[in-house]
């Protein structure tokens, strides 16, 4: 019997059980767009039939870190830039609970953007939500590593000389299984990309553009988006890595013409996760190792048996 | 001169089989009835340079490397061996015979390959000329055209080993039985051969010297050859971890490498993730879920893990890191040891720290004290840290095989079942009060539940926090939960005092003048010393210190108040250790001087007996190898 009960517990469930008792009211600015992951997020989780007990939710630092005080389930808030790392141990530790990590673009591709790379690279199953408003919002307004070339800021007062990163095509060239960018302004479409990438078995990046209010006010609120799915302009197969990525390198492209453009990018569901990797060449049970610490009858090896060897 | 404990080292290139050899000798040591000790000593490099490795063997106990050696078998260098680089290694091939030489003791013999050393490179030399002087006893043999006669040039380490037998009386059939069953096939039989040869050509030498090694008295009962990094790697995997995250450092690896190869076996994951910040964090991770996990690193690696740590500390996640000592700063000399990372393992990490760390002295207590350290940990959701060095990693001890005979711990700590949270504090909202401000029963840790479970849910975050984990700034809450968090090293320190056995150790006559204080791996030698010592006429009695957070007060006062005067011996140039002990204890600072030594190379016993009897008469030190400081006020 399982000492986890939580998980895959069946029945109703509804979004209102995502609000906490304790912060139901997010302090983030009027207008902000971690409003909308955090809408989508309550959302979908009904959707994929998943509780606030069977789910773990790992998040960074910054404002996106936030979102675990606002959304009601297991929480580890975890330092800047550190939340992949945390919720991918915690997966492999225990494979029936719900693992999302959640963070800025700042602490996902910038300081924490190494853990982004290996994690998308070894395909863990889990949803990776990256809130990206192309700004430091909690410091007050810094460039960021996801910010326009010429973007000015009180630390590149000329505007920055850099180029901003390709979240997209990063993701893709990492290995990330699931890719979609969607818009705090598209709530319908971001509540329906977070259900999928939580269903999905294997890493899913979800680079959600959440537009600061406060500290990128020249920035677009990402309207009008496209739906690149629902356009009639565009037409690339998802499952082809090469259209893909002819995809996002157009869309990255165009955000800072100001076109917004939105849906799913790349989906490779024959890959296997990483878990399923491990246990195929013997390095990970089968059986979740979190259970066997509650389990009485479990067998415990000793080391005295593999002392043989030394004498 | 039968009885004096044999010294042998073995001396080669890297590559040329210097480690795998000596660990073969040992075990036949061993097996022949001996009690024996390794010293290993390599330069950062993959092949070629120069490395050696000693083999104490006597039939006292042998808790430390010797005062030099008595026995060089040198093999020539690999390096050398590769033409296309002799314009700049030139005269390489020569060095692992010429190098060693300022150790080999009086008397000592000394074997080396003719085949490969070059008889005009050796005349070019003082090998004859110092020989005479220290009466040194040469065996040049050609020891790659034996190995090339029966199998391949690798195999001259074990004509070597053939060679030593015959000169030193040594039953070569244990040998054998290491040959024979480390080796199949071809290679095993081309070993042999070549074995037997070199041991029957220099059994017809004429042996000039008149020692050999000491008879085994033979061990009460079966004995393994183990290192720290064995005995660290079993005590986790036997307190129930089975989870373990790394990324390669020397000398950390060696502990990663050993749980890697066996944590499948025991059902559990090992993971080499993208660097160090990430290790600590997959640990943190895991531990979170309930699963009792580990981590680790050397010096640099550590340093990333600062901020997984304080997190480890704010959360209340259990973890046990092992730092595995090198010489520092920075990339310092990778492959020596040295005891400067003291104040790093204590104190890094932003605000107050909250952790414990023991630093254990030799093979069994590396065993016993990782155990201990899980147990601690996860009792009380605190980051345990094992320190040890670059010695202590690769020195191999013999351990009487009963020792590990103990029963696997699996206990996950202070963690609720399903039933229990039930029964447990919650907030109004339904949220379970994983940091409760008083945690019934006067205790200072507030039990967790782990993910998955029913009416659990909480929030860890390195923000200070209320009872449910959310985060709060009230600052009555602020002093509440950091007192809780802090008051667990008091709680921490009353359960090691109380144990049976303290991880203290001491050594020499209670009731003695002078004392010598050292921690970690510097033990077994300082004790060697204590005996030369009160042989010599002198009083004196030493303590070996492994607690250094929670700090052992009472064992270390007690001891300073016995004694007239202390001298503290460590492996840094600032006297980390001494510091620790004035800022813990606030006093003795004009009872204890310090003994340093930081040049990478571990003390030897001889070395602490000429630097008590400079620290009594407050004189100088004859050499620069170490550095004298006097009390305060001296």
């Amino acid at each position: 019997m399982s000492a986890f009960s939580a998980i895959d517990e069946e029945r109703e469930i509804d979004r209102d059980e995502f609000t906490p008792g304790i912060e139901p009211q997010p302090t983030w600015c009027p207008g902000c767009g971690d409003f909308g992951v955090l809408k989508a997020l309550k959302q979908a989780m009904p959707e994929v039939g998943r509780t606030p007990d069977e789910t773990l939710l790992c998040t960074g630092i910054g404002c996106s870190g936030k979102l675990n005080s606002y959304f009601e389930s297991y929480g580890f808030h975890t330092i800047h830039g550190r939340s992949l790392p945390v919720a991918r141990a915690a997966k492999l530790a225990n494979p029936g609970v719900e693992v999302i990590a959640a963070g800025g673009d700042g602490d996902g591709y910038g300081i924490g953007g190494n853990h982004f790379i290996h994690t998308a690279r070894e395909n863990h199953d889990m949803t990776y939500i990256v809130f990206n408003n192309e700004i430091f919002g909690l410091t007050k307004g810094q460039t960021s590593p996801t910010s326009p070339k010429g973007h000015k800021s009180k630390t590149q007062p000329s505007g920055s000389a850099k180029e901003p990163l390709r979240p997209l095509s990063l993701s893709l060239s990492a290995g990330a299984s699931y890719i979609a960018r969607t818009a705090a302004v598209n709530p319908n479409q971001a509540a329906d990309i977070i259900a999928e990438a939580i269903e999905h078995d294997g890493f899913a990046h979800v680079d959600f553009l959440t537009q600061c209010p406060t500290w990128n006010k020249d920035a677009k609120q990402y309207v009008p988006y496209t739906d690149i799915q629902q356009s009639d302009d565009y037409d690339h197969d998802i499952n082809d890595r090469r259209e893909a990525a002819e995809m996002m390198y157009e869309t990255e492209t165009k955000l800072h013409e100001g076109e917004i453009l939105t849906g799913r990018y790349y989906v490779d569901d024959d890959r296997p996760s990483y878990g399923q990797e491990k246990r195929a060449i013997g390095e990970m049970p089968e059986e979740p190792l979190a259970e066997r610490y509650f389990d009485e009858d479990a067998d415990w090896d000793r080391t005295y048996d593999l002392i043989d060897k030394h004498t | 001169m039968a009885e004096k404990d044999l010294i042998w080292r073995i001396a080669g290139g890297s590559g040329d089989g210097i480690d795998s050899t000596s660990q073969n000798f040992a075990k036949a040591l061993m097996r022949s009835g001996l009690n024996v000790f390794t010293h290993r000593h390599y330069p950062s490099r993959i092949r070629g340079g120069h490395t050696y490795v000693e083999v104490r063997a006597g039939n006292g106990p042998v808790g430390s490397r010797g005062d030099g050696y008595n026995f060089l078998l040198t093999l020539g260098d690999s390096f050398a061996r590769n033409p296309g680089e002799d314009a700049y290694y030139g005269d390489e091939e020569v060095k692992p015979l010429t190098e060693n030489l300022d150790e080999l003791n009086e008397g000592g013999i000394i074997v080396y390959d003719e085949g490969l050393l070059d008889e005009e490179d050796v005349a070019e030399t003082d090998l004859e000329q110092r020989a005479e002087e220290n009466d040194w006893h040469l065996y040049p043999v050609d020891l790659r055209g034996i190995a090339r006669e029966y199998g391949r040039d690798v195999m001259r380490n074990t004509a070597g080993v053939g060679v030593t037998a015959a000169l030193l009386d040594i039953d070569v059939s244990y040998f054998e039985e290491l040959i024979s069953a480390s080796m199949s096939g071809d290679i095993k039989e081309a070993n042999l051969n070549v074995l037997e040869d070199a041991y029957e050509q220099a059994q017809e030498f004429e042996h000039t010297h008149d020692w050999s090694a000491p008879e085994g008295d033979g061990h009460d009962e079966e004995q393994a050859l183990l290192s720290g990094s064995d005995t660290i790697s079993y005590g986790a995997l036997d307190e129930g971890c089975r989870f373990i995250s790394g990324y390669p450092m020397t000398p950390w690896t060696d502990v990663f490498t050993i749980m890697s190869q066996n944590l499948p076996k025991f059902g559990g994951i090992s993971e080499q993730v993208e660097d160090e910040i990430a290790a600590a964090a997959l640990a943190l991770g895991a531990s979170h879920m309930g699963v009792k996990s580990m981590s680790g690193s050397s010096g640099g690696g550590f340093a990333l893990m600062s901020e997984p740590l304080g997190l480890a500390e704010m959360t209340e996640t259990p973890i046990v890191l092992v730092e595995a000592m090198r010489a520092g700063p920075s990339t310092g000399l990778p492959t020596k040891p040295e005891q400067g990372d003291l104040e790093h393992i204590l104190y890094t990490s932003q605000g107050d720290s909250s952790r414990v760390v023991f630093a254990p002295a030799n093979v069994r207590e590396c065993y016993t004290q990782t155990r201990q350290a899980f147990k601690i940990a996860y009792e009380y959701q605190i980051p345990t840290i094992v320190a040890y060095d670059q010695k202590l990693q690769g020195e191999l001890r013999n351990v009487p095989v009963s020792f590990f005979d103990e029963e696997p711990n699996s206990d996950p700590g202070a963690v609720l079942t399903e039933e229990e949270i039930q029964e447990a504090a919650h907030h109004a909202s339904g949220k379970f009060n994983r940091f409760q401000h008083d945690p019934e029963d006067g205790s200072n840790v507030s039990p967790r539940s782990v993910p998955g479970q029913k009416d659990g849910r909480f929030l860890a975050t390195g923000n200070e926090h209320n009872e449910s984990g959310h985060i709060d700034e009230d600052p009555e809450n602020r002093v509440i939960q950091m007192e809780r968090r802090v008051g667990k090293l008091a709680d921490i320190r009353e359960e090691l005092d109380g144990l049976d056995t303290t991880h203290q150790t001491y050594k020499g006559p209670e009731d003695a003048d002078y004392g010598i204080i050292t921690w970690g791996s510097q033990q077994g030698t300082v004790f060697e010393a204590v005996d030369r010592l009160n042989d010599a006429g002198h009083s004196v009695k030493a303590i070996g210190v492994s607690d250094l957070m929670p700090y052992p007060e009472e064992d270390v006062t007690e001891f300073l108040e016995s004694v007239d005067e202390a001298l503290v011996v460590e492996m840094n140039a600032t006297a980390q250790f001494r510091g620790l002990t004035q800022k813990e204890l606030g006093r003795f600072g004009e009872k204890m001087s310090s003994l340093l030594k930081y040049n990478g190379n571990p003390f030897e016993p001889d070395e602490i007996v000429e630097g008590f009897e400079t620290s009594i008469d407050d004189g100088e030190l004859p050499h620069q190898r170490m550095k004298y400081v006097p009390a305060a006020g001296d």
